[in-house]
């Protein structure tokens, strides 16, 4: 993918320079800016301004779940009245079991699901509990749902920028 | 992964600061030193069990367009399809799910016309509809294990 317009010269290399991860080192931000050509201070900054404004979610660290344990992959998926996805999908979302969390449309008659939560657990079993939680917090806006586990991964590349 | 491994793990899911020390400020709460927690963090990096440790950028607001698709494609004609789906560079990731709705991918694009332009040649390739389920809103995007 290519960056956004409203991106300068200076947010891009800074972007391309962490996309991979942040230098492991005392002063991180240091080496970063070093290796855009800016002062730390500078670097610093736009990347607090890109955590303000959302494009970067936060800094951090990833754990793999599937090394960690967490074998059971559930993508939940649930038709909830339209007019209560957006309440209950902020309720949902703020479990924290829960990775992933969307309103999308429907394929009628096919896929009558408008809300997806993602849930990581151990074994299905614990899948199912989380799923039963979920049942739970929708209550009658629950009309009905399924747990779609992934069987092979196909590909995965994840998203660069260039 | 011992106690100190952990609390790491759990901690830096939360957050890492911007500032001019960042290892120490962590450090210094997890009561560990700045070049303990570096290279507890590299050796989690290199044993799988921190898949990334860095800034995660929001794709949409950085300029991209994502959306999530599936179809239903029989066994028999999994393993063709599958490779040509693969093929194209648009999509990022890309499952079997045990639904009747077997295969699920996540297509990137950089504008709505490049994302239809790519659904229209992975039908006509596949020769199987595409059920496009671009997001509507997103609620919550993140992991939180506790390890």
């Amino acid at each position: 993918m290519t960056l956004e317009a409203s991106l300068d010269e200076i947010d891009r290399r800074i972007v391309l320079a962490t996309q991979s991860g942040l230098p492991l080192t005392l002063q991180p931000y240091h080496a970063v800016a070093r290796q855009v050509g800016v002062s730390p201070e500078e670097v610093m900054a736009r990347m607090r301004r890109m955590i303000e404004t959302g494009m970067i979610r936060r800094i951090g660290a990833v754990p793999n779940h599937y090394v960690l344990g967490y074998k059971a992959n559930g993508m939940t998926v649930w038709d909830v009245p339209d007019e209560r996805v957006d309440e209950l999908g902020e309720r949902v979302g703020a479990l924290d079991f829960v990775s992933h969390c969307y309103h999308r449309p429907r394929h009628l008659p096919e896929w009558p699901y408008n809300f997806f939560a993602m849930v990581h657990g151990h074994d299905k079993s614990e899948v199912e509990a989380q799923a039963r939680q979920i049942a739970d917090l929708l209550g009658d806006a629950d009309r009905g749902h399924d747990i779609l586990y992934s069987t092979r991964i196909l590909k995965k590349t994840g998203l660069r920028f260039g | 992964m011992d106690e100190l491994d952990r609390a790491i793990v759990n901690f830096l899911q939360g957050g890492f600061p911007v500032c001019e020390c960042p290892f120490a400020e962590v450090a210094a709460q997890l009561q560990t030193t700045e070049r303990e927690l570096i290279s507890r963090v590299d050796r989690l990096l290199q044993r799988g069990i921190l898949s990334r440790f860095g800034p995660m950028y929001h794709a949409e607001r950085m300029g991209g367009s994502l959306s999530l698709a599936a179809m239903k494609i029989p066994e028999s004609d999994f393993e063709r399809v599958a490779e040509i789906v693969n093929a194209m560079p648009q999509v990022a990731h890309n499952y079997a799910r045990d639904h009747v709705l077997s295969m699920w991918f996540v297509l990137a694009t950089e504008t709505p016309q490049e994302h239809a332009v790519a659904l229209g040649k992975i039908e006509r390739e596949t020769g199987y509809p595409v059920y496009d389920m671009p997001k509507i809103k997103e609620y919550f995007v993140g992991l939180r294990l506790a390890v």
